[in-house]
């Protein structure tokens, strides 16, 4: 699903991903660990596309396509699905009109007629309890005046609504506390399929607890230096992560 | 944001430019009393509207454009100006002597004449260049005593009314554009809204400039007695010239004792082209008077049209208890120019005023948000909120606030709110992520910063008003 092959990255010239690769099949999840500064949110950053990032050397691909060559909507609209590590307000641009606004993009993409107004909002309404995602949130401005775990769980419930074949999910623990953790990781969990596939980038092996994941790598100075199973990350946290320097 | 966006979003084109091919009776170019006699005489008027228009033309000669506002505009030779321009075939009774271009023109524009046609029950003024072609629903109007016609048109059959209100709140000497429009205006609409009627449909005129070479000078005079409730839509376009057009109108409000009127604009004026070529002047003079008690008046427009703008939508607070809006969206691209806002003139006790400005800037264009709010000797106990908001796309345009204040009652309370802001590459990313294009992220965005005010235009108007933002901001993401 997603293939990426020696990949180097920069942002205002300093080069953050040094040769990095993994591979992604469908229906596996794969945790990405490593210490502040390593390159995770880089990576997270450069798959999606943001423009900060210059991509130097190497290759990404997904279902066989040159991500590189897809403007970001593209991307998106191809099912690559970014959960911020800090979600962006748009003051007065409603939930309900952005989702609306996003779908239908996603839906001529894939040349679907326009979702109309009332298939649109039973859809929103079989999403939202599919995660438990307050009412009150999706009447209100794109992430505007939501605290920290709203943000994220909003994250969650954007994903629900576009069902992404990979999800990115950047730091998606930081800054929650245990039971919007707990709320989080039990829709990401939801929204799982034997298809779809997700990149949780993480610092700490609480995440893991609650979303288990099939493969852990730690990322160290722009590379991968360590693979392996679920067990990886419990040894990284007995032993930090200095013992892989 | 990168230089390629901001091409990308700002190179849009004009959909309203086409003409419309009509015979058209146009008088010569060039402006002095026989001219001003002419108008006067095609359009059969008694002689003391002559004698008020010939009074306007000696005061307009004695006074000099206007050069306070931070706008740079390019001498006008009001001699090269033809005055009036008219389809021929004037006095229609149906629409089956409506010239078929001309409803085609209209039709175009989304303005149906047709009544069956009209699906909300917006009752139109069809103005094209100097005259109305077409009023719908007027029976329907009639009536509750309604009078909605064009101003031709209610010289001729309400002289009354006309004379005891014409030039009551925007005198012919306000100022120079008005001045000019006093003299030379042509036709425009009427209402009036008897004691105690509520107008059950939305009343709108449309103004269209088709032929070349002539300015547009309207006059609309709203009328509402005590306890009734009009709410009004006025909308303009006009075909793409090379050549800059000249619109000098004025808009007079009356509102009696808990009278309401609501009036909304969507301006878009031809503004144009992408290197600053053409487009309309828009010198307008729109002022509403709360004559009565607990009267309201209330203003929203869009404004997204025009190479020039000077206008600012005013209410004269006089009645106790009276209240003014002003809620504004001002959208400037490529080389357009607006100095716009509104005065809120407090007289009366406890009198309350809101102002709500947002201005959106892109390209090489000027937007300037102007504003008074004058609180009188006597205006025990007003309230003003002011909130003028300014968004920049790009970094060659310029966005300017002036708040003006004068406080004369130490009981007031006046609050002035301002802020700046861009659209942040953050913003456009996150959008981009979820699926939507840049340019639909920008309309989005910009669509959200403006809400509070689109919100204030009526159902017929919020569709078309909140497309239009977006096409003008097309490829200006700066």
């Amino acid at each position: 699903m997603l293939e990426i092959k020696n990949l180097h990255a920069s942002v205002n010239g300093k080069e953050i991903l040094k040769g990095l690769s993994l591979t992604v099949k469908p229906g596996e999840t794969h945790a990405i660990m490593g210490p502040n500064g390593s390159g995770k949110s880089t990576l997270a950053s450069v798959i999606v596309g943001n423009p900060v990032f210059e991509v130097t050397k190497g290759t990404i691909h997904f279902e066989g396509k040159d991500l590189m060559e897809l403007e970001p909507e593209e991307r998106a609209n191809e099912g690559v699905f970014l959960s911020f590590q800090y979600p962006v307000e748009i003051p007065g641009v409603s939930m309900v009109n952005f989702l609306r606004t996003a779908i239908n993009e996603q839906r001529k993409y894939k040349e679907l007629p326009a979702m109309t107004a009332s298939d649109f909002l039973r859809y929103m309404r079989e999403k939202k309890a599919l995660i438990d995602m307050d009412n009150q949130l999706t009447n209100r401005s794109v992430n505007e005046g939501f605290s920290g775990g709203e943000k994220k769980k909003n994250e969650i419930f954007q994903m629900a609504m576009l069902e992404p074949k990979l999800a990115i999910l950047d730091e998606t623990d930081s800054g929650l506390d245990i039971d919007a953790l707990r709320v989080v990781a039990h829709g990401v969990n939801k929204l799982k399929t034997p298809e779809n596939s997700t990149v949780l980038i993480t610092h700490y092996q609480r995440l893991l607890e609650y979303i288990v994941p099939d493969f852990v790598h730690v990322l160290h100075d722009g590379k991968i230096v360590k693979s392996g199973g679920k067990e990886l990350a419990l040894e990284l946290e007995a032993k930090g992560y200095d013992w892989l320097r | 944001m990168s230089d390629e966006l901001l091409q990308e979003v700002t190179e849009s084109e004009y959909k309203y430019g086409f003409t419309t091919d009509v015979e058209t009776e146009i008088i010569p170019p060039g402006l002095d009393e026989d001219v001003i006699r002419l108008i006067s005489s095609k359009k059969n008027e008694p002689e003391w509207l002559l004698e008020f228009r010939l009074k306007s033309f000696r005061q307009w000669q004695k006074m000099k454009m206007p050069n306070w506002a931070h706008l740079n505009i390019p001498e006008i030779d009001f001699q090269a100006i033809s005055y009036f321009a008219a389809p021929k075939k004037s006095n229609i009774t149906s629409l089956d002597e409506v010239d078929p271009e001309i409803l085609d023109t209209f039709e175009k524009l989304g303005i149906p004449l047709e009544e069956q046609k009209l699906l909300s029950g917006i009752a139109v003024d069809a103005v094209i260049d100097s005259v109305s072609v077409k009023t719908t629903f007027k029976d329907t109007l009639a009536e509750k005593g309604i009078i909605f016609c064009s101003f031709s048109e209610a010289v001729q059959e309400h002289p009354d009314l006309v004379k005891k209100y014409l030039g009551t709140v925007v005198p012919a000497g306000d100022n120079y554009f008005a001045a000019l429009n006093s003299a030379v205006f042509s036709d425009g609409s009427f209402a009036y809204i008897p004691k105690g009627v509520r107008c059950p449909m939305e009343l709108s005129t449309y103004f269209r400039i088709n032929a070349a070479n002539t300015g547009q000078f309207e006059r609309t005079l709203i009328i509402a007695d005590d306890d009734s409730y009009v709410s009004y839509l006025e909308g303009c376009t006009a075909p793409q010239r090379d050549e800059n057009q000249l619109h000098a109108a004025i808009v007079e409000i009356i509102a009696m004792d808990r009278a309401e009127v609501k009036y909304s604009t969507v301006q878009n004026w031809f503004p144009g082209d992408k290197d600053g070529n053409g487009g309309v002047y828009n010198f307008v003079t729109k002022r509403g008077l709360c004559k009565g008690k607990a009267s309201h008046i209330s203003w929203t427009q869009v404004e997204t049209g025009s190479a020039i703008t000077w206008k600012y939508p005013s209410c004269i607070l006089m009645g106790d208890d009276s209240t003014g809006e002003f809620y504004s969206v001002a959208v400037t691209n490529h080389f357009q120019q607006a100095d716009t806002g509104t005065k809120m003139i407090h007289l009366g006790k406890n009198t309350g005023s809101r102002i709500i400005s947002k201005g959106i800037s892109a390209g090489f264009s000027q937007n300037i948000y102007r504003g008074l709010v004058r609180i009188g000797a006597n205006a025990e106990e007003a309230r003003n909120f002011s909130q003028c908001d300014s968004m920049l796309l790009g970094d060659k345009c310029g966005a300017h606030t002036f708040p003006y204040m004068e406080l004369n009652n130490d009981t007031a309370i006046v609050e002035h709110e301002a802020t700046t802001s861009k659209i942040s590459e953050d913003q456009i990313f996150y959008c981009n992520q979820r699926g939507i294009s840049t340019e639909d992220a920008v309309g989005l965005i910009v669509n959200g910063y403006a809400k509070e005010v689109m919100d204030k235009l009526p159902m017929e108007f919020a569709v078309e008003a909140k497309k239009l933002l977006q096409i003008t901001l097309e490829g200006s993401v700066g």
